[in-house]
Formats: structure tokens, sequence, C-alpha cells
């Protein structure tokens, strides 16, 4: 689904991101460990393109497709979408007017998907005004399951997010990815599973979503580079047991 | 560079004061075709299907006139005058002849103009529109218009004021005073559609009573020579309310000064001023001047401008407070649009060209209390035309 090979990323002089190597599979989530400052929240904007994310090297591919220095709404309709964490208000524009730009195909049922996040008195709010961290969160969510992307790119979606509301947006990310055990339709597991699943590259800090969604693999980047890729929840517990130090002395 | 001091003066003696007559039409439906697409243009609904009177008035003559609602007077200012000569004591009541030149001439050559009183407690059940139409060239089309909303009524105005495709120059003077009675409500939303030569400079002045509410919408997108004002809204009741939004839109010749001043006298008044301004090579002075004269009002003043191409953007927010318990506050801001803003509308699917028009319109989408529909889509659509000339 994404393959990224050598990818360097520049932000204004610095380098922010060295080497990067990193795929992911169809139908894998991956769990992105890094500590403040890493290049974690660079290396999504750069999958996604957006400005003031130089590369300088290296190559992204998306669905065989080089996408490296393609414009951001046509990776967009590609089939790439993004849950930010701090996105810009946009005032006058309403919510459910996004979530309907998003819904390109015309076929999502905002108003159902929108109860579902509790989110239908936000609709006819404007986009991103004054809303705290989990309304952000439901907002985006909302906005991801009308545009229904193949991969999902979800930066700390559990920041911010009260513990009654993690269950609610753990939830909706499997129902993104199709992994949901709710929602189901009356399809049995295995007529779920065989729609397939969607590829999902997760930004955690803290690791509480992992208690929520199923990861297939984990990746730790440490100072611009990718120095750990295992079991992510194996992953945690070292980070929770030594810091991310343990992925320092790896890379050397 | 833009410069203020460069802006363009015009001298009323110019122009001719002197049109000929225009024929009376019984029903829009008789308008002349070029006449009613400019009409439309400015909010008026030639079916009158949802308005509860019409007023048009054409260079000096009035075109059409009529009221569908008993307690709802809709006439030219002469008639009223002829019909009730207490009317002539609200003319020139809050307004000095004195002024300015452009006052002056509106009284040494008045053309006529709208004079719509809303009976006390009546309530208009849909707007009242009027137009003001110039279609001789190098015409000066002085008006004196008059609105009261007597005691518990309700009343709302669409004015659009406009002129003919082939006006390449002309004046537009507009004395318009406003009496908002004791618990009247009166929205007044006038939208402005000019050519690029035409001189606009309406004088208003409004009076509001106790726990009296006026509403003031303006727009202007399109091009215009000048256009000058600076409505001066007093509410000299307890508990009156005025509001006043205004929408503008500046192209490379335009040059907009406009703004408003509220007074509030008395205890439990309450105001705000809205104004945004998108310019795009033409000049924007947006101001708004809140004064407070009493302990227990409240006063609120934002101000947003967006700078799409070279030109000038000027916000001039103004704030005077006489008492210790007054509440008065404002924001104004001046700038570009945010590209993380268009970034992240295309990574919702939309390209720039979609991104950077769907955050104009959200930018100038004030929520206009009762504007009737249509006029909503009316906005999008020439926000979608002038996109182009915008970038």
């Amino acid at each position: 689904m994404l393959l990224i090979e050598e990818l360097k990323v520049k932000v204004g002089d610095k380098e922010i991101l060295q080497n990067v190597n990193m795929e992911i599979p169809d139908g894998e989530t991956h769990i992105l460990f890094g500590p403040n400052g890493s290049g974690k929240t660079s290396l999504m904007m750069t999958i996604m393109g957006f400005s003031g994310y130089e590369v300088t090297h290296g190559k992204i591919t998306f669905k065989g497709e080089d996408i490296t220095y393609m414009p951001i709404h046509e990776r967009s309709r590609l089939g790439i979408g993004v849950s930010f964490q701090r996105p810009p208000t946009i005032n006058g524009l309403k919510t459910g007017s996004l979530v309907k730009i998003c819904d390109r195909s015309g076929t999502a049922d905002v108003k159902k998907l929108a109860e579902r996040l509790e989110f239908t008195d936000f609709l006819d709010r404007d986009v991103n005004h004054n809303f705290s961290g989990g309304e952000i969160k439901r907002s985006e969510l909302l906005q991801l399951s009308a545009q229904k992307p193949d991969l999902i790119l979800l930066d700390e979606p559990e920041s911010g997010v009260d513990m009654e509301s993690i269950m609610l947006v753990g939830d909706t990310i499997n129902s993104l990815l199709n992994r949901g055990v709710k929602y189901l339709k009356g399809r049995t597991h295995k007529q779920a599973d065989e729609a397939g699943h969607k590829s999902a590259l997760v930004i955690t800090h803290t690791g509480h979503i992992l208690d929520f969604i199923t990861a297939d693999k984990g990746q730790v980047l440490y100072d611009g580079v990718l120095c750990c890729s295992r079991n992510a929840r194996e992953i945690l517990k070292w980070i929770r047991e030594y810091g991310y130090q343990e992925c320092v002395r790896c890379t050397i | 560079m833009y410069d203020l001091k460069n802006l363009k003066d015009v001298d009323p003696g110019r122009y001719e004061v002197d049109a000929e007559p225009h024929e009376y039409v019984e029903t829009l439906g008789r308008l002349d075709s070029e006449d009613a697409e400019r009409f439309i243009n400015v909010g008026v609904d030639t079916n009158e299907k949802d308005r509860t009177g019409t007023f048009l008035q054409k260079d000096k003559s009035i075109v059409h006139c009529r009221s569908a609602q008993e307690g709802i007077e809709v006439s030219s200012i002469s008639d009223a005058i002829k019909k009730d000569g207490h009317v002539k004591s609200y003319l020139w009541k809050s307004i000095s002849p004195e002024t300015d030149k452009f006052t002056q001439s509106a009284e040494k050559t008045p053309h006529e103009g709208y004079y719509i009183r809303a009976h006390p407690g009546v309530k208009s059940s849909k707007p009242v529109q009027s137009c003001l139409y110039m279609a001789k060239n190098g015409f000066s089309q002085n008006v004196h218009n008059l609105v009261i909303a007597e005691e518990n009524s309700e009343l709302h105005v669409i004015t659009g004021c406009t002129s003919a495709k082939h006006v390449v120059s002309g004046l537009h003077i507009g004395v318009s005073e406003f009496y908002v009675k004791k618990g009247a409500r009166l929205t007044f939303t006038m939208i402005h559609d000019w050519g690029e030569e035409i001189f606009v400079r309406p004088r208003s002045m409004v009076r509001v009573e106790e726990g009296g509410v006026f509403i003031s919408n303006f727009i202007c997108m399109k091009p215009v020579g000048s256009l000058q004002m600076f409505p001066t809204v007093i509410l000299a009741g307890k508990d009156s309310v005025a509001r006043s939004n205004s929408i503008m839109v500046a192209g490379h010749t335009s040059e907009l000064d406009v703004g408003s001043r509220i007074v509030l006298e008395a205890p439990g008044a309450r105001a705000e001023i809205i104004s945004r301004g998108i310019t795009y090579g033409g000049t924007i002075v947006a101001r708004g001047d809140l004064v407070g004269k009493t302990a227990g009002i409240k006063a609120h003043l934002e101000c947003k401008g967006l700078i799409l191409n070279k030109g000038l953007m000027k916000a001039v927010p103004e704030l005077s407070g006489y008492e210790p318990g007054v509440e008065m506050s404002h924001e104004a801001a001046v700038g570009k649009i945010d590209q993380r803003e268009i970034e992240y509308l295309m990574s919702r699917g939309l390209d720039e060209e979609e991104a950077v028009s769907t955050i104009v319109r959200g930018f100038l989408n004030v929520d206009i209390e009762g504007l009737p529909p249509g006029l909503q889509e009316k906005l999008d659509s020439v926000v979608t035309e002038t996109r182009k000339d915008m970038m």
C-alpha cells in the first residue's frame, strides 16, 4: 500500500528525517512511536505532501504510484486520509459542509455517521472553532468516515480525549479500518474480514490507543531515523520500562 | 503604494440633477428585461411572492410602488408628505442638511426616495423590497428615505442600489433616516451593485428607542468607483440593540470607505459591529466606532480583512467609553488566507482553487440574520464568479 524508501526531509534548513525506510502492506495497521520532536508528525505531513516539508532524497510510493511530489489533493483522491492533531479553524465553514466535501463519492450517510460519533450538534458549528481536544478528534474521524481512505494516517488519536470517549474513538477507527466488531450489519466475522482491512499508520505517545485497536506492527522513530520495527506491544513495554534510551542503544 | 490621501473625491456639481421621467409599471412582469436583471442582482424578487411590498425608483421616477399588507405603508416620500403632513417632521430631524456637500445637494435637488412605515404592533410577514436604480449616465440621484417602525412593530426592508449596465458615471446620494420606536424591530439589508466610475454617498442616521432592535446588513461585492458611508445609530432607549454586518469585496479600482458608529446612550443597550472585507487590488477602509456613554452597556466590534492581491485593507476600530461601567471590546485582523487552511481542505480532496473559494465563502459567511433564501446563493455565486479575478 505504502512504501517509503530512503526518505530525507528538510524543514527550513533543518533535516528532520534522515533516512526513513518503511513499508505498510495492504490491510496492516502500523504504530509509530517516538519521543517529542523525533519527526513523527513531519513524516505524516510529508506522506500527505504539506508545504514546508521538503523531500531532499528518496521516494514515496502509494498503490504503486510515485507520489513523492504529487499535490495534496491528488494524494487524498488516491486514497490517503489524515486525522490531524491540531487542525486549523475555518471560520464560516460548517463542519457538516466539510463532511460533505470529504464524501466525494456522495455515498456517506452523514447524519448516521455523526450520530455514531455523538457529533450531530457540531455539524452546524464552524470547522474546529473552539473545539476541545476530544471534539477535534471526533470531527477528524467523522470527516475520514465520509472520505473512506484506503490508508489512514492518525496523529495521536487518543490525545485530549477523555476516558469515556476513547472507546468511541477506538471503535470508529476500527470501523474505518474495517476491523471493527461493531456495526457489522449482520455480517459474520469471516464475511467482514473478506471485505479486506484498510491500512493505517498511527502515531501514539502513550500507547493507550493500543487497548482499542489492533496493531500489526510497531516502529520507532528516533531523531529522524527509524530504529526499530517489531511487535507494537513489545515496543511499548520496553519504552515504558526503559524510555526511548533503549531505542537509542539499538541504533548504535 | 496605496494611499488614503489619494482617495477619490467627488464634486456633486459635476453631475446633472435632472432626468427624463420613466413610465410607471403596474406589475413587475412588465419591467424592461435589462432593468429587471439589474434589480434581481440586488435582491429584488420580481415575482413579489416573498415580499410584503415593493418600491422601485428609476432615476427620479417611481416606476412601481405597492404594499401587500395592511399596516405596512410603502410610498414615495413626496406622496407620504402629501398624505400626512406629520411625515415632514421626521425629515432632516436626525441629520442636518448642512452636514456636507452631499446632504446639501440632496436638500437642494431632491429626487424622491421611499417612505416605509410599520404601524404600531404590526409585524411584516415578509420583507419589503426597494430598489434605487440609476439609468441615466452622468446623473446625480439624490434620494431621501424614511423608515419608521412604530411601537412593537416588526419590519424587514431589503434595499438594492444599482445602476444600468450602460451607465458609466454617476453619483448616488442617499439620505436615510430610520426611527425604531419602543419595542420595535427593524432589519435593514442593503445590497449595492454599481459600475466602476459611480460614486456613492449614503448618509444615514438611526434612532432606536427603549427595547428596540435595529439590524443592518450591508453587502457590496461588485466594483464601484468609490463608496463612502458612516451611518450612525443612536441607541437612545434602555435595552435597545443594534447590530451591523458588512460584507465588502473591492476589486481593482474600487474604493470602499465603510463603517458605522453606534452610540450607546442608555443602560442595557447592546451593540455589535461585524465587518468582513476582501481586497484584490482595491481599497477598503473598514471603520467601526462604538461610543459608550453610560454604565451597563455592552458593545463589541469585529473587523476582519483579507488581502488576496495587492491593495489596501485598513481596519479602523474605535472604542470610546465615558463611564467605568461600560463593557466594550474589539478585534481586528488583516492578512492573507492561511496556507494551513488551504492545505487542510486539500487533504480532504479539494484542489487548491476549490479550497481557496471555500475559505473565501466561509470568510464572507457572517451569519446574516434574515437574509432571504436565494440571496445567500447569490452571494456564493458572486464569490465563484470573481474567484479568477481575485487570485
